[in-house]
């Protein structure tokens, strides 16, 4: 067969040269609609199409000559309309289409799919691809304009004529120096770092002794005990809220009258331990999923070589189950962190933490440093999730379960 | 094994019978576990599961009321407007009638300033009830108070009660503690120096006027007594302490059997009044009857919120079951690779995604923007997109789909992927491969995320606070709001009890289901 030896090209004049024509046509419908012509750009974009293709398919250049050129051609046609925004759309539309031109006329769609499918088969594999392709879109782009704005000089909350045409009297970091130094933005930032950990430490530990319990062969009531230490998770947070309003409002008082402690401190414990509760169900899970890998015969060979429980738990158990330890401890941290209605309700003006300052800036003044911290908070879940990745690879690792 | 032959139980080798020592060693692990469990669970019991549960029993209402108390901390006006959801008119009523009662006490006030005018100073009030002893009524009211006003009691009130005069003055005690609570709390002023409420010398007055405690006063010797006593000697010129002819001057719907039958209905210990509320119904002195139709906002939202819920459910299957397809059936590495693009949105904060939201759905936002640039929507007719609930269905589709990728994910992994590639060698079309074959066998994937996406969407409260306008909000926004601005606990309570059994059902199904340690984060 001719397709072993030499790749496989599909015919250009029934297939290659039609969808590109198609693909560009569509461009050119949508750059003509911002012009007030469609129809005018439709048929302009398909001739474009066709010519592109044809000159990738019957010229004998490269493929990164014939991309790039493409990419040139069309961006100096969007620089005749004068503006960075064209240049842009121009380049972005010259290298999708020289990409689809491409991938279509050397026979590319065809690469990741068995010999003998057929044209429907291989089309809705295609289609199925882009589907989940739009999917993952749907997923991360929502996070890039928050990411983009956060640099905007302006005080508002849309884009800017200048920053859509990259200028750069349109971008300035002063909403991160906002952030960085108001008292504003500080404050809430030191309570959620006094809070998260604090609350992060009290559910890993007793969470982690209670997985340990839970996971041994014998224990009563197995299954009330884990619906009961999940629910936090389960409860709708409003109702969690309300619940430890009532409970800790007038245990707060007792406890300042009573033992005479000063009310910030108390408004920070309760906080505290409201989140450390709504935590535990994160460590419970992944503990125990780790404890499942867990082979006990370990625990009895050290205890049958004369180590006692505990330092059996620390120098057997607890190097093994900690990358579950650790990523149960950032659920439970990032839950905490991110937590606003039992704050709102639990504590008092003095415990305002980073979401509950992002929530009323969200709902009453609507300022770009909410933006800044956003984003922040990007760049702190990515590297909370570069962690967590890790730690479950190096724990697939010992347990022998993925090649890494 | 010499004793093969020996009749009797098996023993171990101490010489405990086998089965004893058996189930001591279980019993012992059983202990151990227990043990090991116990700290965490009384902790989440106490600060978790009591409190709700507490909570649950306010929704059948407690309401207690010290009316003068209520008229100064401004609380009055919201039991009326608690009330007003089932009789208008009521908090009206309230609201005058609170300020008419100061002019009731002021008559009193006069009547002591006549007969001492040290009587109206604070000093004289300070020494007669300050003191030990009283701490117990003092608590009480101090609890009344911040139940009413939600305020956060300090540590020093510079007063504490006296027991003895409590007992000698009941209504006077307590009208007075209510007063100085208010003052060091609210007002945060010394108690020792300032005068009393108008309130406490009608309460004074009504101590006074017992004969018994009038003979009391006479024996009583502590600070004051000489001018309890001259006030003793002229009870004569007092005005008469009928109070219930006091309401009747200030509005004759107090002495109307119609009110305090409400009041009867609602200020019992218990009452089903919230939960009718909450369900558009409404509890009369004469029995259970279903609201006008336009009242019934309750059964509405809870239709929207389940309405809701499910199609975020159904598009989250939608978008997450091609997506878990394509991870489970990758080779590993690019699988882990897109696994992130799934996790980046789990792992990044709520605000951050609900304000990304914010910023692409609003009228002068990204989305609106591109249109408008492309030409499909006139710049002055933008879609409106946020503050309804399409934009409350778009941002929380998008948050709670890695909810949903997850478990589909986790048990499509299971399926081993010769099983597609045998029903297609026996001759099935690529569909019915899928769909007599696959699809089968990841059902309990898509039970186990419909099942979590679903519990997690009926209490959303943020998201649909900030993109969901009036069309959008879900039922816990009605709760915050009962909670935190109109202050109608007890039906907020209602409310949340109505909620929460809808989510444990919930949670028992998926328990039944998939297993509460099967639920798994992260891949």
């Amino acid at each position: 067969m001719a397709s072993t030896t030499q790749e496989f090209r599909p015919p250009f004049a029934t297939f290659t040269a039609p969808l590109s024509a198609l693909l560009a046509a569509l461009f050119g419908f949508v750059v003509g609609n911002a012009y007030g012509e469609p129809w005018i750009g439709f048929v302009m974009g398909g001739v474009l199409g066709a010519i592109i293709a044809f000159a990738i398919d019957k010229l004998p250049f490269g493929r990164t000559q014939s991309r790039l050129g493409t990419i040139v051609i069309l961006g100096l046609a969007g620089l005749m309309t004068g503006s960075a925004g064209g240049v842009v759309s121009g380049v972005l539309i010259g290298a999708v289409l020289s990409w689809f031109i491409y991938w279509l006329d050397r026979g590319e769609y065809r690469k990741n799919v068995p010999l003998y499918y057929t044209a429907g088969q291989t089309l809705w594999h295609n289609a199925f691809m882009l589907i989940c392709g739009l999917i993952f879109f749907f997923l991360i782009a929502p996070l890039l304009p928050v990411m983009w704005l956060s640099f905007n000089a302006q005080d508002f909350f849309t884009f800017t004529p200048e920053m859509l045409n990259f200028e750069a009297a349109g971008y300035s970091l002063k909403h991160y120096r906002n952030f960085l130094t108001t008292e504003e933005w500080m404050i809430p930032l030191k309570n959620s770092l006094i809070i998260a950990p604090i609350a992060t430490v009290i559910s890993v530990s007793l969470g982690t002794l209670a997985a340990i319990g839970l996971s041994q062969s014998h224990v009563p009531a197995r299954r009330a005990i884990m619906a009961i230490l999940i629910s936090p998770m389960i409860v709708p947070l409003i109702i969690s809220a309300t619940g430890m309003f009532f409970f800790y409002a007038p245990l707060g008082n007792w406890i300042e009258l009573n033992l005479g402690l000063s009310q910030t401190f108390v408004g920070y414990v309760k906080v505290i331990l409201a989140h450390a509760v709504l935590g535990v169900p994160f460590v419970i899970i992944t503990v125990t999923a780790t404890l499942v890998g867990f082979d006990n015969s370990l625990t009895r060979a050290a205890a049958n070589m004369g180590a006692n429980p505990v330092t059996t738990f620390f120098r057997v158990q607890m190097p093994l189950i900690l990358p579950g330890v650790i990523s149960g401890g950032l659920f439970a941290f990032i839950t905490s962190f991110d937590e606003v209605v039992v704050v709102l309700f639990v504590g008092s003006a003095r415990q305002q933490t980073l979401p509950w300052q992002m929530f009323t800036g969200l709902r009453e003044q609507i300022s770009p440093t909410i933006l800044a911290a956003a984003t922040i908070l990007v760049v702190i879940s990515i590297m909370l999730l570069t962690t967590v990745e890790l730690l479950r690879r190096r724990s697939e690792r010992l347990r022998g379960m993925s090649p890494g | 094994m010499s004793e093969t032959t020996q009749s009797g139980p098996m023993l171990s080798a101490d010489g405990v019978p086998l089965k004893t020592s058996l189930a001591r060693a279980l019993r012992r692990q059983k202990i151990r576990a227990l043990l090991l469990i116990s700290p965490l669970l009384a902790f989440v019991l106490i600060t978790f599961i009591i409190p709700i549960a507490s909570m649950l029993f306010r929704s059948v209402g407690v309401l207690y009321l010290d009316m003068y108390r209520a008229v100064e901390a401004k609380a009055h006006t919201r039991l009326g407007s608690r009330l007003n959801y089932e009789q208008s008119g009521i908090s009206s009523l309230f609201r005058t009638s609170g300020r008419k009662l100061e002019d009731v006490g002021e008559d009193f006030e006069d009547f002591f300033k006549d007969a001492d005018s040290g009587m109206v100073k604070g000093p004289f009030w300070h020494g007669l009830m300050q003191g030990e002893g009283g701490e117990d009524l003092l608590n009480d009211r101090l609890g009344l108070l911040t139940d009413l006003t939600s305020l956060e009691a300090s540590s020093d009130l510079g007063f504490t009660l006296s027991g003895e005069t409590a007992a000698l003055l009941p209504w006077a005690a307590r009208a007075y503690a209510d007063w100085a609570l208010f003052t060091a709390i609210v007002d945060e002023d010394d108690v020792s120096k300032k005068k009393p409420w108008a309130g406490v010398y009608a309460a004074l007055a009504l101590d006074l006027a017992d004969p018994a405690t009038q003979s009391a006063v006479a024996a009583y010797s502590g600070s004051g007594a000489a001018e309890l006593q001259a006030a003793v000697a002229n009870i004569a010129d007092m005005p008469a302490t009928e109070f219930r002819a006091y309401f009747e001057d200030i509005d004759d719907k107090w002495v109307s059997g119609e009110t305090w039958a409400l009041l009867k209905v609602f200020g019992s210990q218990y009452t089903s009044g919230y939960f009718l509320n909450a369900v558009d119904m409404k509890l009369t002195p004469d029995g259970i009857e279903q609201r006008p139709d336009n009242e019934r906002l309750y059964l509405k939202l809870f239709n929207r919120t389940l309405i809701m819920s499910m199609i975020i459910t159904v598009s989250c299957i939608l978008l997450g079951y091609p997506v878990a397809w394509l991870l489970a059936n990758l080779p590993m590495r690019s699988a882990n690779v897109l696994m992130i693009l799934v996790l980046l949105p789990f792992w990044t904060s709520l605000l951050v995604r609900t304000s990304a939201w914010k910023v692409l759905l609003q009228q002068q936002g990204v989305i609106n923007d591109i249109f408008v640039w492309l030409g499909f929507v006139a710049d002055d007719a933008r879609l409106v997109m946020m503050n309804n609930s399409t934009g409350t269905i778009i941002a929380m589709t998008h948050i709670l789909l890695p909810f949903m990728i997850l478990p589909l994910y986790s048990v499509m992994k299971t399926i081993p992927p010769s099983y597609l590639r045998a029903a297609k060698s026996l001759g099935a079309t690529n569909w019915t491969a899928f769909w007599r074959v696959y699809f089968p066998q990841s059902v309990p994937g898509i039970g186990a995320g419909s099942i979590l996406v679903f519990i997690l969407a009926i209490g959303y409260y943020i998201t649909p606070e900030i993109v969901g306008g009036t069309d959008g909000v879900f039922i816990s926004n009605r709760i915050a709001y009962h909670i935190s601005s109109s202050l109608n606990w007890g039906l907020a309570a209602a409310l949340g009890t109505i909620l929460l059994a809808v989510v444990m059902l919930l949670y028992w199904l998926y328990d039944r289901i998939v297993g509460i340690d099967n639920v798994k984060l992260g891949g």
